[in-house]
């Protein structure tokens, strides 16, 4: 479970992210949307600690993000292409984050087979540095190593953006089928309300900082959210 | 259209990060480049009267033009190494109304005012001068003076044709060498055909038409060659190297520290930045013979062999520490939401120091050919460079806030640098000069030297004490540090 207590962001006199009260239950699939500057990649850097809020603070499973570090142990996140190390080959790249989440190679190894399909047949055993890759490559990289570790919360940033309709689809499946025994909760943001209604059982709306819509995914959710958006 | 062009280089001159740094930092770089002009100019200046002086028989003139076809071709080769044609500046222009040939003229016309070509007019003009006022042929100074900026524009042209061509870059290399080589065994003289060929300017100005055809012919040839590649598959593409991928299992044994230490291993070798202050480690070992060879240092200012010890074995420590930890400021907060200890992080970067100051001490022994004092005095900087300058380096380095992008060149590159690299160097040499300087004058020799070698053990025993500071000051500093290293510069 996720509880965000009073938790405000200002820098200089403009706030950027007012959020009174906001709980996620465990296994929940939770969604973010909003338009640029509402405020959704600032609270997930609040959530890892990247970011200090002005106000409040973020309790993820029983540890308060920024007195502790001990959530870094279950908290899996891909937020952008900065979260890569250029100069790796995405291999290399996968043994570094495993080997600090307790995976040795053959684990990795074992990990990653699922994901073959994903890669198909750019990323692995290609001989090129994560820089060089593709944007969209560069994005199935990283999430996959943010799904590394049997992570309990899982926080992706536009995971969708830049990726091909294929996995497009298959990430989908994917987030869906984690959160299914309820084990794993899940945290994304997106500017596509097809894409986010179809994976998230609970969407948030931000604007300008503030929580504006906070909706349990039904038929009627992705009409409500684009007559919204179109006001 | 020209116009729009200008204004463009303009911006991308003044919004350049060079243009975005300290005002601390851009004037010593004012001064470096200030520096660089009046060496040059000076050169142009009192060239002819020294080498008057040297060699009272010969024309000055005439020595100058034997040695041209040398210092052409080593231009060339510098400019092989250093000058590549700016042609990614064109890709946004690409997909604009604007004519391909324009875009062409503009790179290679762009290209004819580079540093390269201008700096080494402040020696040439100066000269031309000197020779006017000594009773030259005006007219044939003129023309030489004309022939030698053709002369480097076609350099500028013809390095951008061989430049993806290693044959042609050992060609030169070869006829250079080959030239020395030819003049030394008196069996054909290159410089005699050098002197002929720019004596023959002066004399007969008509002459200078030979470099305007090989500028124009060259610049054609450019053109062509530029103009059918003016795509994105072609010359317009970044060039993607192969990974070359090492295997680095043997470093499984630091344990903990494993991931680390091969990744800050791969760090160093797969950046071009930190390649070039890697290598430059080892250039920095012969620094010591500056000094040691120079019997006045010795003699009068014995605390700046110090200065010269340390920077033997402390090439690796200064100029890798100090910009600890903003190498990894691309992915910094990545870092940030690992699970890793910081303490591991930072120690890996303590045992790396620490490492490569102990390989470069191992290989500065055949120092002992200057003396075993001189020997001592190594060593006790290698010491104070490990113990000391290490965990000193880890700590300022948590006071870095600029950030560093991996991708960009190497050599000459200032990226990084804030006043905390000017202040650091304060302690670092500052103190054990300081201290040999105190206990050698107070007691003698030895005692100077111990003294630093009791400053790095007792940094090496209290390691643990001091890591655990540094690790708190990395930890309380986490938030400004990612905000800093987030900012695009």
């Amino acid at each position: 479970m996720i509880t965000s207590t009073h938790i405000s962001k200002t820098y200089g006199n403009i706030q950027v992210l007012n959020i009174e009260d906001l709980t996620i239950p465990k296994g929940q699939s939770f969604g973010l949307v909003g338009n640029n500057g509402a405020g959704k990649t600032t609270f997930f850097n609040i959530l890892l600690d990247l970011i200090r809020p002005t106000t409040g603070e973020i309790i993820n499973h029983e540890i308060a993000v920024s007195k502790s570090e001990e959530w870094k142990t279950f908290t899996g996140s891909f937020i952008d292409e900065s979260f890569l190390i250029g100069y790796l080959t995405p291999e290399e790249y996968f043994y570094f984050i495993g080997d600090l989440r307790g995976m040795n190679t053959a684990d990795v190894d074992t990990f990653l087979q699922p994901f073959e399909e994903i890669f198909n047949e750019e990323i692995l055993g290609k001989k090129k540095f994560l820089r060089d890759l593709s944007k969209g490559n560069q994005k199935k990289a990283g999430i996959v190593a943010a799904l590394m570790g049997n992570p309990q919360v899982i926080v992706l940033d536009e995971p969708f953006a830049n990726l091909d309709p294929t996995t497009q689809i298959r990430l989908k499946k994917m987030l869906k089928s984690l959160t299914e025994d309820k084990e794993v909760t899940v945290l994304i943001s997106s500017h596509d309300l097809s894409h986010i209604t179809e994976v998230c059982e609970r969407i948030v709306v931000l604007e300008k900082g503030n929580v504006v819509k906070d909706l349990n995914t039904s038929e009627e959710t992705l009409t409500e959210l684009e007559s919204y958006f179109s006001a | 259209m020209i116009r729009h062009f200008l204004r463009l280089e303009w911006k991308q001159y003044f919004r350049s990060a060079y243009w975005q740094k300290g005002i601390a930092l851009k004037i010593i770089l004012g001064f470096f480049a200030l520096y660089m002009m009046l060496t040059f100019s000076a050169m142009g200046f009192f060239a002819f009267k020294a080498l008057k002086k040297f060699f009272p028989e010969s024309d000055p003139l005439q020595i100058v033009n034997s040695y041209l076809i040398f210092a052409i071709v080593a231009d060339l080769i510098f400019r092989y190494m250093m000058q590549k044609m700016p042609i990614m500046n064109i890709k946004p222009l690409l997909i604009l109304p604007i004519q391909k040939s324009k875009l062409v003229h503009y790179v290679l016309g762009k290209s004819a005012f580079s540093f390269f070509n201008v700096m080494s007019l402040f020696f040439y003009i100066p000269f031309s001068i000197v020779l006017i006022g000594e009773g030259y042929d005006t007219n044939g100074i003129f023309a030489w003076l004309f022939s030698m900026i053709l002369i480097i524009q076609s350099v500028n042209f013809l390095n951008f044709l061989i430049n993806k061509n290693n044959k042609a870059f050992w060609t030169l290399v070869v006829v250079l060498l080959g030239g020395f080589a030819l003049k030394y065994f008196n069996l054909f003289d290159l410089s005699a055909m050098s002197q002929t060929l720019f004596d023959g300017i002066v004399a007969d100005p008509i002459m200078a038409i030979i470099p305007l055809g090989t500028l124009l012919l060259l610049y054609r040839i450019n053109y062509k060659q530029l103009k059918s590649q003016v795509y994105l598959d072609a010359a317009v593409s970044v060039k993607v190297k192969k990974a070359n991928t090492a295997d680095l299992s043997w470093a499984n044994k630091f344990g903990d520290m494993a991931p680390f230490i091969k990744n800050e291993i791969r760090l160093i070798w797969r950046n071009k930045r930190t390649k070039t202050v890697f290598l430059m480690s080892f250039i920095f070992l012969f620094y010591g013979l500056i000094f040691f060879t120079n019997p006045m240092y010795e003699e009068k200012m014995p605390t700046f062999l110090i200065f010269a010890s340390l920077f033997i074995t402390g090439g690796f420590v200064i100029n890798y520490g100090q910009f600890i930890p903003a190498w990894e400021s691309s992915y910094y907060s990545m870092l940030m939401t690992q699970n890793l200890r910081y303490r591991k992080y930072l120690e890996s970067k303590w045992y790396l120091m620490s490492v490569i100051t102990a390989v470069l001490f191992f290989l500065s022994t055949p120092y002992l050919y200057f003396g075993l004092d001189k020997f001592l005095m190594i060593a006790a900087g290698a010491i104070f460079n490990i113990g000391f300058n290490t965990l000193f380096l880890l700590y300022a380095g948590s006071f870095n806030r600029k950030k560093i992008d991996l991708n960009a060149s190497g050599l000459g590159n200032m990226q990084g640098t804030s006043a905390t690299q000017f202040l650091i160097i304060i302690p670092i040499m500052g103190l054990p000069m300081l201290l040999f300087w105190g206990f050698s004058s107070l007691f003698n020799f030895n005692a100077g030297i111990i003294s630093i070698a009791i400053v790095g053990i007792l940094g090496i025993a209290f390691k643990n004490y001091f890591m655990g500071l540094i690790e708190k000051k990395y930890i309380k500093d986490k938030y400004v540090t990612i905000h800093a290293f987030s900012q695009t510069t």
